[in-house]
């Protein structure tokens, strides 16, 4: 190494010598001095010492310099010295303009001396290029004026090189102070239109520069600039300028960039370079990367000017080009001209979202970030929550900062599983320890500085989570004293504004510290504090932790470090009570009843309000301590604590999966059930044969499909489907196309979480099996297995094995309802084609048949009855309804409930017997509904006497429970003629069931925050919670996840894709709803369809 | 990878306020540039967005691996990703032309050549030749000029 050393510091002259050229006599004294400072820097040892030394150093130089006595030899020791501690990256600065004066003062002593003997000229050239090239790398802004009339000079110079170095130079002057170099503007001019391309290269700097400030101010150039770019392009440049056989491509990059400031906003100026774009785009076809550079600098200019179409289309091509490119770098720049035109064209981003989404899982970061930076843009109401999920924090000081500003901001108003998820984050932590570690320690140390600022305000959830935060984990910053942390929070625990609740965290937080710290001074404090205080939460507080100090092995046992997410193994069934509970009961005790349950006993005789909090699993578990709270059947626990009793055998047929009555989802007159009577067992034959034929019908064009399916991977369809939630209601027609083929994935996808479903109730059954045996040792009076028990018959029908004794006939029964579980949109066609059982589901979901009374009437008002096409013809769809008519025309409607939208499907008929012309449909712009496409529809002509469709596709925009989208039709006969229309639209209408596994519905519950809770009286006709889930399956279009005992949850969304969840409880002929959703007006609107119904039915 | 070559100075010559970054600035950028970098596989591109050690979001580094040595460019919005990418493939040529043959060696020993053919092509941060042989001659006027020199003042250094 110190042999490099020693040969760089031998080829330092040489780099000294060409920019001080007159260096040469003081060339031995500079080494030596040079060579001293040298010896002394490297035989220190530390860097204070060197920076000591060269700050010495630097201020003998300042001194030498500045003196007026200096001779020049010395002054040049002096640059040689001063260089040296610039490159070991010392200011010296103020050195400068010697070292300009003295490259000057070179070229005059070479000119004054002149009897050197070679060739003058070339030489001086070499140097002025020099110092021009000095001037341009280092200038202190003050020293511009005195060398300004010099360079000015070389701009008139014979020598081309000598021209664009002092533009260049000009150019530096105008970026450190622009003013001082306006007078020469014109001179800018002239170096433009310098007979030498690369002087007026070199002024296009100046100019992108200028342009960029004051693009308008240049105007009038644009024809020179455009002028120029057709010469370069048409290769009318020297073949010098080739790169590549490319004309000089930098030299067009810059212009692009220039045509693109000045035509952005001006069709005038844009009309001027539209051809010469055109001809750029046309010319950089060679695969060279270079001309990659090239039209890439095109298509931006395109779309920053003002638009041609044309144009357009040619560069979205190129983007195309770009974005499917293998290049990577190339597909880097595809998607970063989509980021920048994506708000112009989204359409463009539909074309090519399977790439975006591809990229999104890049292994390049750089590509990711791009991508999600495309996202950002194309951020809208509908895919807001999709988008955010792909985003990740960049860092750990942000997430926590971030945090910081939600809990501020958001303050007690939020949702408590914001905090809640927080600090689980915080504890649950990553793959990666040491980050977790450095995580916490950030947001120790953050918390830390915002408890210090006294008199601020926090918002109490804020508090806790910081309170939570220091005792967890606050031994992490190793640097703070524990007794500091105490400190703050004891000044905490005597502030007002902290309430009781948040109180209890502090002494938690305390406890915490207290068992990682020996003794406190502070604890003791506080103990003494508060053993006598007032409130006894306090006092039960400060008296455990006296207790706990005084046993600190104890303590440390009970409290270790970094447990918070370990589980706590606790027997909450109380299992070690069991004999005294025999005992209890043996001896005539009353069985227990939960505390809630004897609430709600006691709470429906009076018919008073519920007060019981009867949502999060975690209290009802552990109240209950029935039997069953020892396995809870879901991730969420539903509490099926009821069931557990045996005061309840009346209730135990609802411990199993309730199948009974769900069977009928979907009656014959298709989506929208009306009067049907119930679909009981006498109908089931008469459905099932029929039911054949359809499957025969419906299995020809599916089986085409799944061909089509199988082409696709699993993958594929997953990115398909996210693609489809990304770029919702970015553009419309390549949306929906899309979405059509989106319908065979998620099809896919339905079955296998239906499976998936299928072995989780399997389970669920299980455990409820096993726990209705362990009544046995408990429970002694009830009988296990009992046979007429309804639901445990339900039970040993899941598992024949078990019960081979049970007849076939039960079992087909138990088959049918199950594959009908389902009945969403998407699975008519899966289920069609799996399995012959699954063919009853047809027969029951099955289509509209228009043999009901409505299309007679309708058949008697007119003679063309127009149907629906065949493709929606097999589509849930309501009757076709008249809107409004005339002699001539007659306008009607049929809403086909899609999976993915509302289509409106709307017929014209020409009454009379010559065609109508021009007949133009108009929706008005309606506050809650949204046309997907334009909301105006225009039939050419319209043959006499017969029927035009066209359809259009509406999504709800703002929630409400019915409103109504008005329109108008007019058409040409004898004269114009104009009839309005008004379609009612309701809520229901864009209401989907939600297809969810029972887990997934846990976790969508937990992340949402907008709740809306009800109770409502049953009718005495569906006392049982299955008949009033069924009525809302088939009246609300929801989906039923799962029933456990006499809760049930079920899911639907709000296209386009808006969750609710509803979680339905029965007790005591009540029914208590509880809804969530991310929209705060969706739980509303559908509790008043809930109540609606209910009351209906 | 081998031994990776990186100059500060040229990032230098893209600080537009001429002002000397300190050494360990300087240091830092080069190690953080270098680790950022040399991490990159070979099948992803050849940009990357600057931290704020390079001056925030607007800057960009954009680099060439050749064998053992990478050339790392900062570039700020104003320059085409792909037309410095080709620069840098012109860099390298004139390098070897200059060089002949040019190794890392060179490249060590002969920094100030170095610089001198990068202040040829890009002066005060912005591209000024991309004409490989018009750089050539005028490094070569340079090295002309500077062993007359070295030869009237009769200098001590050995020819290369």
């Amino acid at each position: 190494m110190s042999d490099v050393v020693e040969r760089t510091l031998s080829a330092l002259p040489a780099l000294l010598g060409p920019q001080h050229p007159a260096a040469g006599p003081g060339r031995l004294p500079a080494t030596s001095r040079l060579g001293s400072l040298i010896r002394s820097i490297t035989a220190l040892t530390s860097k204070h010492e060197e920076e000591k030394l060269i700050q010495q150093e630097i201020a003998s130089l300042k001194a030498m310099v500045s003196a007026p006595t200096t001779t020049l030899r010395l002054m040049k020791e002096c640059m040689v010295r001063l260089i040296y501690c610039e490159m070991l990256g010392y200011e010296s600065s103020f050195g400068y303009i010697h070292a300009i004066k003295l490259a000057q003062q070179g070229n005059l002593l070479e000119k004054r001396v002149g009897t050197l003997g070679y060739d003058l000229q070339s030489t001086n050239l070499v140097e002025v290029c020099m110092a021009l090239t000095v001037v341009s790398q280092i200038f202190p802004r003050e020293m511009i004026p005195a060398v300004l009339p010099l360079i000015e000079d070389k701009l008139q110079h014979s020598k081309e090189i000598i021209r664009r170095k002092a533009v260049q130079a000009l150019y530096k002057f105008y970026l450190i102070a622009p003013n001082q170099v306006q007078h020469i503007h014109d001179k800018f001019r002239k170096a433009l239109c310098d007979r030498d391309v690369g002087v007026m290269a070199a002024s296009l700097h100046i100019y992108l520069e200028m342009i960029k400030e004051n693009s308008s101010g240049y105007k009038d150039l644009t024809e020179s600039f455009v002028m120029i770019l057709k010469q370069v392009v048409g290769g009318k440049l020297p073949i010098d300028f080739n790169y590549h056989s490319v004309p000089a491509p930098w030299l067009q990059i810059q212009l692009l960039r220039i045509l693109g400031l000045l035509g952005k906003d001006d069709p005038r100026t844009s009309e001027l370079m539209y051809d010469v774009l055109d001809e750029s785009l046309r010319r950089a076809e060679i695969n060279h990367n270079i001309t990659y550079a090239i039209l890439f600098e095109c298509v931006q200019t395109i779309y920053t000017i003002h638009p041609k179409s044309e144009l357009l289309e040619k560069a979205a091509k190129c983007i195309g080009k770009f974005v499917l490119s293998p290049k990577i770098n190339l597909k880097y720049l595809g998607l970063k001209a989509l980021t920048c035109v994506i708000q112009q064209d989204p359409n463009l981003a539909l074309q090519h979202q399977m790439t975006i989404i591809e990229c999104l899982d890049h292994p390049d970061p750089i590509i990711k970030k791009e991508t999600l930076e495309i996202l950002y843009r194309i951020t809208n109401g509908q895919n807001v929550t999709v988008i955010v999920q792909k985003m990740y924090a960049p860092d750990n000081g942000w997430f926590i900062q971030t945090m910081n500003a939600v809990f501020s901001v958001g303050g007690d108003a939020l949702h408590p599983d914001i905090p809640n998820n927080f600090l689980r984050l915080l504890a649950e932590g990553f793959d990666d320890r040491k980050e977790d570690e450095q995580l916490r320690t950030y947001a120790v140390r953050s918390y830390l500085t915002l408890l210090e600022e006294e008199n601020t305000f926090y918002p109490q959830k804020f508090l806790q989570v910081m309170i939570w935060v220091l005792g967890e984990y606050s031994s992490l910053a190793t640097d703070v004293d524990p007794e500091i942390i105490l400190t703050r929070l004891h000044s905490l625990l005597k502030k007002t504004f902290v309430t009781s609740d948040t109180k209890a965290w502090i002494m938690a937080a305390v406890t915490k510290i207290a068992s990682r710290t020996s003794c406190s001074k502070t604890i003791d404090k506080l103990i003494k504090e508060f053993s006598s205080s007032l409130d006894t939460c306090m006092r039960q507080h400060a008296f455990e932790l006296k207790h706990l100090c005084e046993d600190k092995v104890l303590m440390k046992n009970l409290l270790p470090f970094d447990a918070s997410c370990n589980d706590v193994v606790v027997d909450a069934s109380l299992s070690f009570l069991d004999g005294f509970v025999v005992e209890g009961l043996s001896h005539g005790a009353a069985p227990y009843k939960p505390h809630h349950q004897r609430q709600e006993e006691k709470l429906s005789q009076e018919k008073a309000l519920n007060f019981e909090p009867y949502g999060l699993s975690f209290a009802s578990s552990v109240s209950s301590s029935g039997i069953t709270g020892r396995q809870s059947p879901t991730g969420l626990s539903f509490g099926s604590d009821t069931s557990g009793n045996s005061a309840e055998t009346g209730h135990k047929e609802t411990n199993t999966l309730k199948l009974e009555g769900i069977r009928k989802l979907w009656g014959k007159e298709g989506y929208l059930p009306k009067k049907e009577s119930k679909a009981g067992k006498p109908d089931e034959p008469q459905a099932a044969s029929c039911g054949n034929l359809l499957a025969g019908r419906v299995t020809d064009p599916s089986a085409s499909q799944s061909d089509q399916v199988s082409s696709f991977s699993e993958e594929e369809k997953e990115k398909q489907q996210l693609a489809s939630t990304l770029f919702v209601g970015l553009g419309s027609n390549a949306g929906v196309s899309l979405m059509g083929k989106m319908d065979v994935a998620t099809q896919k996808f339905k079955r296998k979480s239906k499976i998936n479903e299928t072995q989780n109730s399997e389970e669920a059954s299980d455990i409820q099996n096993s726990d209705a045996s362990t009544f046995g040792p408990l429970l002694d009076t009830v009988p296990v297995n009992k046979e007429d028990c309804e639901g445990n018959k339900h039970t040993r029908l899941r598992k024949p094995s078990l019960c081979s004794s049970d007849t076939v006939e039960d079992n087909l029964a138990f088959e049918t309802p199950q594959s009908l579980k389902k009945p969403g949109l998407n699975d008519r066609l899966s289920d069609s084609r799996l399995s012959p059982l699954s063919l009853f589901a047809d027969s029951n979901i099955e289509i509209f048949q228009p043999s009901s009374s409505a299309l007679c009437e309708s058949a008697n008002k007119t003679s063309s009855v127009p149907s629906l096409p065949k493709e929606l013809e097999e589509l849930p769809h309501s009757e076709v309804v008249e809107l409004c008519q005339s002699d001539a025309l007659a306008l009607y409607l049929c809403k086909v409930w899609k999976d993915d939208s509302l289509l409106l499907a709307l017929f014209a008929s020409n009454k009379k017997g010559s065609a109508l012309n021009a007949v133009n449909l108009v929706f008005e712009k309606a506050e809650h509904f949204q046309i997907l496409e334009s909301p105006a529809h225009q039939f050419s002509v319209i043959e006499a006497q017969s029927v035009e469709h066209c359809q259009k596709y509406v999504w709800m925009d703002k929630i409400c429970t019915q409103g109504i989208l008005p329109g108008s039709i007019s058409y040409q006969s004898e004269m114009e003629s104009c009839l309005e229309f008004s379609v009612t639209l309701s809520l229901l209408d864009f209401i989907r069931p939600m297809e969810m596994t029972t887990e997934d519905f846990g976790k969508l519950w937990l992340s949402l925050s907008n709740d809306v809770k009800q109770n409502i009286k049953m009718l005495p006709s569906q006392d049982s919670l299955s008949a009033a889930l069924s009525t809302l399956q088939q009246k609300l279009k929801l989906h039923i996840v799962d029933i456990i005992g006499n809760e049930g949850i079920l899911a639907c969304q709000l296209l386009p894709s808006v969750p609710c969840l509803l979680h339905c409880r029965t007790y005591s002929g009540m029914l208590a709803l509880w809804f969530r959703s991310p929209c705060s007006a969706l739980p509303d609107g559908l509790l008043y369809q809930c109540q609606k119904v209910m009351e209906e039915s | 990878c081998g031994a990776t070559c990186l100059h500060a100075p040229w990032q230098r010559c893209w600080n537009e306020e001429g002002v000397p970054v300190s050494e360990d600035t300087q240091q830092q950028i080069i190690r953080e540039t270098f680790h950022l970098v040399s991490k990159r596989d070979e099948n992803v591109c050849n940009f990357l967005e600057g931290g704020l050690l390079i001056g925030g979001s607007d800057n960009k580094l954009i680099y060439r691996h050749y064998a053992t040595l990478y050339f790392v460019f900062c570039v700020d919005s104003s320059e085409s990703e792909l037309g410095i990418l080709d620069l840098i493939q012109v860099f390298v040529e004139t390098l070897d032309k200059c060089f002949e043959n040019v190794c890392e060696l060179d490249l060590i020993f002969h920094v100030d050549k170095v610089h001198n053919i990068l202040a040829e092509m890009v002066m005060g941060g912005m591209v000024l030749e991309t004409n490989m042989n018009e750089i050539v001659t005028q490094i070569d006027a340079q090295n002309k000029l500077e062993k007359s020199e070295t030869f009237i003042f009769q200098s001590p250094r050995q020819d290369r």
